[in-house]
């Protein structure tokens, strides 16, 4: 099977000059898998880690504590008013400089947090802020005559929070949640700048090696449409099987 | 996780003897506006209590003071002994002995209706899911929901959406249940069954507070009316007296405009 297609895309060069080598030279397609890996960690991490920080950060930010209120809205206004490479490089070549240095196994000086650590917090803080403000909208949705019923139960503030707040907020704030997500996937393309290996950075390594541009280009492109399309139809999955029956009708 | 279930919090120096809720000279403003303008009385355990008025006289927001969701401005409320108006007031100690039901039902719309009436003595009480359920669906049957656990609020009608709410206020095992205009928002076919399951509870010696405009339901079961106006209680009255013969100016006009 695999030598078939491995045949038929060395017949497609030989004839048309159409070159996807990572279809048949497994040392290519080696290395793109390993991108498409890196691409998926530092996906589902920062989308994890982005959706934990929009949750606490917008439950701050309608908190009694007009400290932390100042602190959460600072941190939204510096993290979606600035660029996103420039976050990246700021954390990697700006931050990452001023940490202290530790020793590996092997005796070497290595840096506390490597390139991908620091593509992972950057890239979530950066999707964080912007789900705080997407968190937030579907907070003030929620009837606050529902909070007070939750108060009236005995629920504390935060335990209003988890159980009915943040399920309500939820669901009201998802097609918002879907698209910062989706924008997030494709924003891990910016960590080739911190040399991490993610997909683009392995195309890209493979096109200067092959001279297929064009080819690995289209190749690119079909895996991200692919992963975001993916991810859309996890997160519709999602929303279906929150939707509540006789809910807003 | 488990947790233990909570003891329940003693109230030493309070005795079943003495009124469950004392309200004292209790005033309330928000900004400059004053609602509530010194208003007292006394409810003894087992005991209905009703208060009736125009809009905007101060009753929801007196009934909203007595479990602290609005803080007062000035006097004080106790409910057994647990004084209200304390800044360092304990509320969850508070909010298991009075419970509250809404004039929107308020349920919990992403919970069916048994898990509405689940999830606080869960959540709150860190009781056991077996035995809360078994309770909760025997709630349920009592406000004669039964077949309807799996609901969700959206599927169900007003009326039934109040009673899911009374069950849940129950379920947490209240002393005092506060009623704000419970039946107001409810189309007149389904306020009887709401009316008929309040009735119930106060027949079974539920000491009940309730703000409501169903006079005939006051006349039938309150053992004591208060009709307030522009923040004061203008007259009040055990039901035979108060609506045969009320004494004031404004406690006739109004009765007069809704009887």
């Amino acid at each position: 099977m695999i030598a078939t297609i491995q045949a038929w895309f060395q017949q497609l060069y030989e004839t048309t000059g159409f070159n996807f080598t990572i279809f048949y030279d497994p040392y290519d397609w080696d290395r793109y898998v390993a991108g498409l890996r890196m691409t998926l960690i530092l996906g589902i991490s920062t989308i994890l880690a982005s959706l934990v920080i929009g949750a606490v950060g917008a439950l701050l930010q309608s908190g009694p504590s007009r400290v932390l209120r100042a602190l959460v809205n600072g941190f939204v206004v510096v993290f979606r008013n600035t660029p996103p490479l420039v976050q990246i490089f700021f954390f990697y070549f700006g931050l990452g400089t001023l940490l202290p240095d530790i020793r590996s196994a092997d005796g070497l000086r290595a840096p506390i947090l490597n390139n991908v650590q620091w593509a992972i917090i950057s890239l979530s803080l950066f999707a964080g802020a912007f789900n705080v403000e997407i968190f937030r909208s579907g907070i003030e949705a929620v009837p606050r005559t529902t909070v007070e019923a939750a108060e009236a139960l005995g629920y504390t503030r935060f335990k209003a929070y988890r159980y009915v707040v943040l399920p309500l907020a939820l669901r009201v704030c998802l097609p918002a949640l879907n698209n910062n997500l989706i924008n997030l996937l494709k924003t891990t393309t910016l960590a080739y700048a911190i040399a991490v290996p993610e997909t683009l950075y392995a195309v890209k390594q493979i096109w200067s090696e092959s001279q297929n541009v064009l080819e690995m280009m289209l190749v690119l492109l079909a895996t991200y449409a692919v992963l975001v399309g993916v991810l859309v139809w996890i997160m519709h999955r999602w929303e279906r099987a929150l939707r509540i029956p006789g809910y807003g009708r | 996780m488990t947790r233990a279930p909570l003891a329940e919090t003693p109230s030493p120096n309070w005795t079943p003897d003495q009124p469950i809720v004392r309200i004292a000279d209790v005033h309330k403003s928000f900004g400059t506006f004053e609602v509530l303008k010194g208003i007292s009385f006394d409810v003894r355990k087992g005991e209905v209590v009703c208060i009736i008025g125009p809009s905007g006289s101060g009753k929801s927001t007196l009934i909203r003071c007595i479990n602290a969701l609005v803080p007062v401005t000035a006097g004080s409320i106790e409910v057994e002994g647990i004084d209200v108006t304390d800044p360092r007031l304990d509320k969850l100690a508070l909010r298991r002995k009075v419970g509250m039901v809404f004039q929107q039902y308020n349920l919990f719309p992403h919970k069916t209706a048994l898990q509405n009436v689940m999830m606080a003595p869960i959540h709150v009480l860190g009781q056991e899911k077996r035995e809360v359920e078994a309770r909760a669906r025997a709630l349920l049957a009592k406000v004669r929901l039964a077949g309807k656990e799996n609901a969700y609020p959206g599927e169900l009608s007003g009326g039934q959406q109040q009673r899911v709410a009374i069950a849940r206020s129950l379920a947490m095992r209240p002393d005092v249940m506060l009623f704000d205009e419970v039946t107001a928002a409810l189309d007149p076919e389904t306020v009887k069954e709401v009316l008929v399951t309040i009735r119930e509870l106060a027949e079974e010696g539920m000491t009940c507070m309730l703000v409501t405009h169903e006079m005939n339901f006051a006349r039938d079961v309150a053992d004591h009316i208060y009709f307030t106006d522009r923040g004061v209680i203008v007259e009040h009255g055990p039901p035979a007296t108060f609506f045969a013969s009320a004494q004031d100016e404004r406690t006739r006009r109004f009765l007069s405009q809704v009887l």
